[in-house]
């Protein structure tokens, strides 16, 4: 790997005796899109903004393209662009007008109406900002990030909060920036989101990283591709996950609530044993359903709990 | 960061706010429409017209209806015969200046008592005209022949007086306003620290915010001269300059304050109670609209400390007397003292998040 485009080392940050953040390390290549994924509360936006150079780190190392905060501070912001997770723009300008004052705070740049473009608000650049709804907000916050043509772009929850098509828009606009080359941090507790856009994740949990890879590989890490859930009727007593662990090509095995959770390799040798023992058991299933093994799966596997029950 | 490049971000941060203050309606009244409407309202309140005539009551009895009608021949007192209670009340009421008794035959000549409180002005001068008139009837001659020729000061009105207080107290809400609430309320949307994310230089966004203030100021203080000048007839004696130049030191000590009272304020609550707390004891104490000398000689130092007081008296030197800056001196560097030493304060502890 190249020189990093970003790394943080054993960062640790506390608010007063809550320690947000841990002992975090990882590294970002440049080029690459690199997901925190986690739930709220994890230490993800607090780590952004450390890196952002907002926030101080309580301890640990911290470099933004090659340089340090607190030596080459103005020299990082020329060259990184920032979305925080909200910011509430000038109602009263216009979309062009917003763009614009940012554009005039760095030395380079890109010309203004060229970004307006590229996030699909050609049509809106004489409106108010407080006429825009929220998903176009959102593409004007990134445009914002992006007027200063950075090379290093920061999304914090970029698409928490949007309606499904916005959502896709501001993915758009991501994909485009990685190909065009430049490096992407982002932060989401969005399992989709992660799996679609980022190359490479850190799942951060209290503020440490449980697992780090790309998402098919922190997938594969599981065991199997594939995940098998079934639901019994009602009334039947809650199925013990170990009496299916011994199953062929079942690598781990959960229950949540009235469900069974299997994550197998193989399905086609797996579901004919299961419904086999099931009927031993005497317990016949209401539902079972297969689907490729998520991000979420992973996460539940670490940690226990789902990424939205926070 | 090169020069130029730091002008151009300056120049489009003091734009973008400019654009802001004229798209928000408020800014608008409160510059514009609301001082205005105050200083006509006022104005007709407190017109000057021929001094009314003094309310005298003369209590009923024997006599009453002689003395009445002596009073009647002035022109400079109304007459009204009442009874002993109704003359107490209206006396208490502030309704009569002076109540007239004529005295009891006792002691042969028909005198009158005054009955009237000195502490009012009105009652010392209804009980001065009343007994001139009854001196009159009863047969006094005065020994000096004397004329009276009326003359009218433009100057001395008390809505002169009034304007420079309202200009100086329009810079105090609208510097105060016009950085402080606008500061709190974009670190509540979390804009200070997005623009902080960016390569722009925090002192250069200040330097910006307070600019725009001090050039809206001009325009608003221009607004309102020329609206006292025509339509109030208030005269403006010291130079055009002097009087901006003043106005736009006050300006900027307001904004320093403004800058002082936000800089750690995370609710607009909590900069609006300090507004409060800061500009209240001005509104009262610096000679808005009535003079400072009406307080106690003990607490006049404390109030001549405040830059209000200072905006004010020298705003009133120049408009109204047409005094140059130098003889301004002592005041405006006392604005310019609470203007520095809020703006490095407030500098110094800013929170931008």
């Amino acid at each position: 790997m190249s020189a990093p485009a970003a790394a943080v080392r054993e960062l640790r940050k506390s608010y007063g005796r809550v320690e947000a953040v841990c002992g975090l390390s990882f590294e970002i290549a440049p080029a690459e899109c690199f997901g925190l994924l986690g739930p709220n509360g994890a230490g993800k936006t607090t780590t952004v903004e450390i890196l952002e150079g907002l926030l101080r780190p309580g301890s640990g190392e911290v470099e933004v393209l090659g340089r340090r905060w607190g030596s080459d501070d103005h020299e990082i912001r020329q060259r990184i662009g920032v979305c925080l997770q909200q910011t509430v723009l000038s109602e009263k300008l216009e979309v062009g007008e917003t763009v614009a004052l940012f554009r005039s705070l760095y030395r380079d740049g890109r010309p203004p109406e060229e970004v307006i473009e590229e996030v699909g608000l050609a049509e809106k650049r004489r409106a108010r900002v407080g006429a825009l709804s929220g998903g176009q907000k959102q593409r004007l916050a990134v445009a914002c990030a992006l007027v200063g043509d950075p090379e290093l772009l920061f999304l914090d929850e970029p698409t928490t909060g949007l309606d499904p098509q916005s959502r896709r828009q501001v993915w758009d606009i991501v994909g485009a920036l990685k190909s065009r080359g430049r490096t992407v941090v982002l932060t989401t507790h969005y399992m989709d989101e992660a799996e679609k856009l980022c190359d490479r994740v850190a799942v951060v949990d209290h503020g440490r990283t449980i697992a780090e890879g790309t998402p098919r590989e922190l997938i594969r890490r599981l065991g199997g591709d594939h995940v098998l859930e079934v639901t019994l009727e009602d009334g039947a007593s809650p199925p013990r996950p170990e009496a299916f662990a011994d199953l062929p090509s079942v690598r781990s095995a959960r229950s949540e609530a009235s469900h069974l959770v299997l994550t197998v390799g193989e399905p086609h040798l797996a579901i004919p044993a299961l419904l086999e023992r099931l009927r031993q058991g005497g317990v016949s299933p209401a539902s079972l359903g297969t689907r490729h093994a998520s991000l979420e799966d992973v996460f539940v596997s670490l940690t226990g709990r789902h990424l939205r029950d926070g | 960061m090169g020069d130029r490049a730091r002008w151009r971000a300056f120049l489009a941060l003091s734009h973008a706010r400019l654009r802001e203050y004229y798209r928000e309606p408020e800014v608008l009244f409160w510059g514009f429409a609301f001082p205005l409407l105050l200083s006509a309202a006022l104005a007709l309140a407190f017109r000057d017209r021929p001094s009314d005539p003094s309310r005298v009551i003369v209590l009923e009895g024997p006599g009453a209806e002689r003395v009445a009608a002596a009073l009647a021949k002035s022109t400079l007192v109304r007459v009204e015969v009442a009874s002993e209670d109704a003359a107490a009340r209206a006396l208490g009421m502030g309704r009569a200046d002076v109540v007239v008794v004529p005295a009891a035959e006792g002691n042969g000549a028909a005198g009158v008592e005054y009955r009237f409180d000195p502490s009012r002005p009105e009652a010392g001068v209804a009980r001065a005209r009343a007994d001139d008139a009854l001196q009159r009837a009863a047969g006094r001659s005065d020994p000096l022949p004397s004329r009276d020729v009326p003359v009218r000061e433009p100057g001395g009105r008390y809505v002169d007086f009034l304007v420079p207080g309202l200009i100086g107290m329009n810079l105090m809400s609208g510097g105060m306003w016009g950085v402080g609430f606008v500061l709190v309320d974009m670190r509540i949307r979390r804009l200070l620290k997005r623009l902080l994310a960016t390569p722009m230089r925090p002192a250069d966004f200040l330097a910006a915010q307070m600019t725009t203030r001090v050039a809206f100021t001009a325009v608003e203080v221009g607004f309102l001269l020329a609206f006292a000048r025509l339509a109030l007839g208030v005269p403006v004696r010291g130079r055009l300059a002097s009087v901006l130049a003043v106005a736009l030191l006050g300006a900027l000590c307001f904004a320093g304050l403004g800058l002082l009272v936000a800089c750690r304020a995370q609710k607009i609550e909590t900069v609006s109670g300090l507004m409060n707390v800061v500009m209240l004891p001005m509104f009262v104490g610096s000679g808005v609209f009535f003079s400072v000398e009406r307080f106690p000689e003990a607490v006049q130092p404390v109030l001549r400390a405040l830059p209000l007081t200072a905006l004010n008296d020298a705003l009133r030197a120049v408009i109204l007397e047409g005094a140059g800056l130098a003889g301004q001196a002592p005041r405006l560097a006392l604005l310019a003292v609470w203007g520095g030493v809020s703006f490095v304060l407030g500098l110094r502890l800013f929170r931008w998040f």
